[in-house]
């Protein structure tokens, strides 16, 4: 099996469904860093079957609603002198602001700087999470996998 | 019931009780209009309308007008600064240091909403998109009340454009919070009610819906009867628009065997979608109803500038 060596001081975001890894990766920005980072895609896991692993040499911020929105399994780990210091689940969000836009072409939030698109979470069956506008009240879908 | 410094923005905004204290203050005023005139002396109305308006805004203008306030605004986007790429915030955050209270009128859906957060001054929905139309529901309050006395235990007929009406989005939303309203929805199969609606007054009011694309299947059952025109300037698409333009046409013969005591209810304007042999019928109530606007206006304006 592919190895990869474990970290000294970063974060370990680990259970993340296979193919958004990827996903996470690109919203992190992990492509333009200076500092080592890794995706691993497709590894065995006894809880999911197959998972993918993002490695962070680095404590960067992270947005956690973000992470929830596109993977509600995910656990991060916080890793200090190459020991867990700290583990966190994510869950689907609540309320979201500024994270994906208004479904619905007639909203303002579309077309006005100011409007920043914020849902209240309806329905979160993770094959179609349901958010409503606070705006136009219409309904926008996501699917986690 | 203290309603000053408050924005309308959706018809559920104010409770049932605030509603109906706006609609007490209206029915008195439009049983002695005289004695309220000098009660907005000093205060002034923006009307901010990005979208046409014939109703609403000469409604809002002349019920501060009856109460002795000053109105100032555009009907017109391209009127405004918005031509010049003016955004909705910084108009609002302007219009706060030269009125008093403002209704603002515009194409996008949530407008009204953006509007108000960054507003001091009272906001008041005046119609965003196909959204909502609170005091176009104050209106249809008003009327179903002089008419039935109570607003409850009701069979409400809403037949035409129920995808885009924002007139029928704000009525039901608000019903939906009375005593035994039943809804009877009738529309062609592309623009039905947006599913938001009708969970929303489904799950949280338990309210009652009946849906059906045949206006004489509920004809004879209602109460009241409340026809939309299918909104032209609401489609993408010219061709869709002509396949639904006529798909209810109220006449004469169809109300035949309906109550003698239903209300025909309309937003107005309309176009076809009432013949107008039925103007003349005694449960055709809509131009009434267009009047009780004023009423409900001056009252509503009242209640948020804090003079009564």
């Amino acid at each position: 099996m592919l190895e990869v060596t474990s970290i000294n001081c970063g974060i370990v975001i680990d259970h993340i469904n296979c193919g958004n890894g990827q996903k996470i990766f690109e919203k992190l920005n992990l492509g333009n860093v200076d500092f080592p980072v890794v995706l691993l895609m497709n590894v065995p896991s006894k809880k999911l079957g197959k998972k993918d692993i993002i490695k962070i040499e680095n404590k960067i911020d992270l947005n956690l609603d973000m992470l929830g929105l596109i993977d509600s399994d995910i656990t991060i780990n916080i890793i200090e002198n190459g020991n867990i210091s700290k583990k966190m689940n994510v869950d689907i969000p609540k309320k979201v602001s500024g994270l994906f836009k208004c479904e619905n072409p007639r909203c303002i939030s579309n077309s006005d700087i100011y409007a920043t698109p914020t849902f209240t979470l309806v329905n979160k069956n993770k094959n179609k999470i349901k958010y409503q506008c606070n705006y136009c009240d219409d309904f926008t879908y996501f699917n986690q996998r | 019931m203290n309603l000053k410094g408050r924005h309308l923005i959706d018809p559920n905004d104010f409770t049932i009780d605030e509603l109906n204290s706006i609609l007490d203050l209206a029915v008195d005023m439009k049983k002695d209009l005289s004695r309220y005139s000098n009660l907005c002396k000093g205060k002034i109305l923006a009307t901010l309308f990005y979208e046409p308006s014939t109703r609403t805004r000469l409604s809002f203008e002349s019920a501060m007008l009856r109460m002795g306030g000053n109105v100032l605004g555009f009907a017109d986007s391209t009127t405004s600064s918005a031509s010049k790429g003016e955004s909705l915030s910084d108009t609002i955050r302007v219009i706060n240091g030269y009125a008093d209270i403002a209704v603002i009128r515009h194409p996008k859906e949530g407008s009204a909403k953006l509007a108000s957060e960054h507003s001091y001054i009272s906001v008041i929905n005046g119609g965003d998109g196909g959204h909502q139309h609170p005091t176009q529901t104050l209106t249809d309050l008003l009327t179903i009340k002089l008419y039935k006395d109570n607003i409850e235990n009701l069979k409400v007929a809403l037949c035409g454009d129920l995808k885009y009406g924002r007139t029928v989005h704000s009525l039901i939303k608000t019903l939906a919070r009375y005593n035994n309203i039943s809804f009877y929805l009738v529309s062609p199969n592309q623009l039905k009610l947006p599913e938001y609606i009708k969970e929303n007054v489904k799950e949280k009011y338990n309210a009652t819906i009946f849906e059906t694309e045949n206006l004489e299947d509920v004809i004879n059952e209602v109460d009241i009867l409340y026809m939309t025109r299918i909104q032209r300037e609401r489609f993408f698409n010219e061709e869709d628009y002509l396949k639904l333009k006529n798909s209810y046409i109220l006449t004469k013969d169809k109300i035949s065997k309906s109550k003698e005591n239903m209300l025909i209810m309309h937003p107005l304007p309309r176009v076809n979608e009432i013949d107008s042999s039925v103007d003349s019928d005694k449960r055709a109530v809509y131009f009434e109803q267009a009047h009780n606007g004023v009423f409900v206006r001056m009252a509503l304006m009242a209640k948020l500038l804090g003079v009564v």
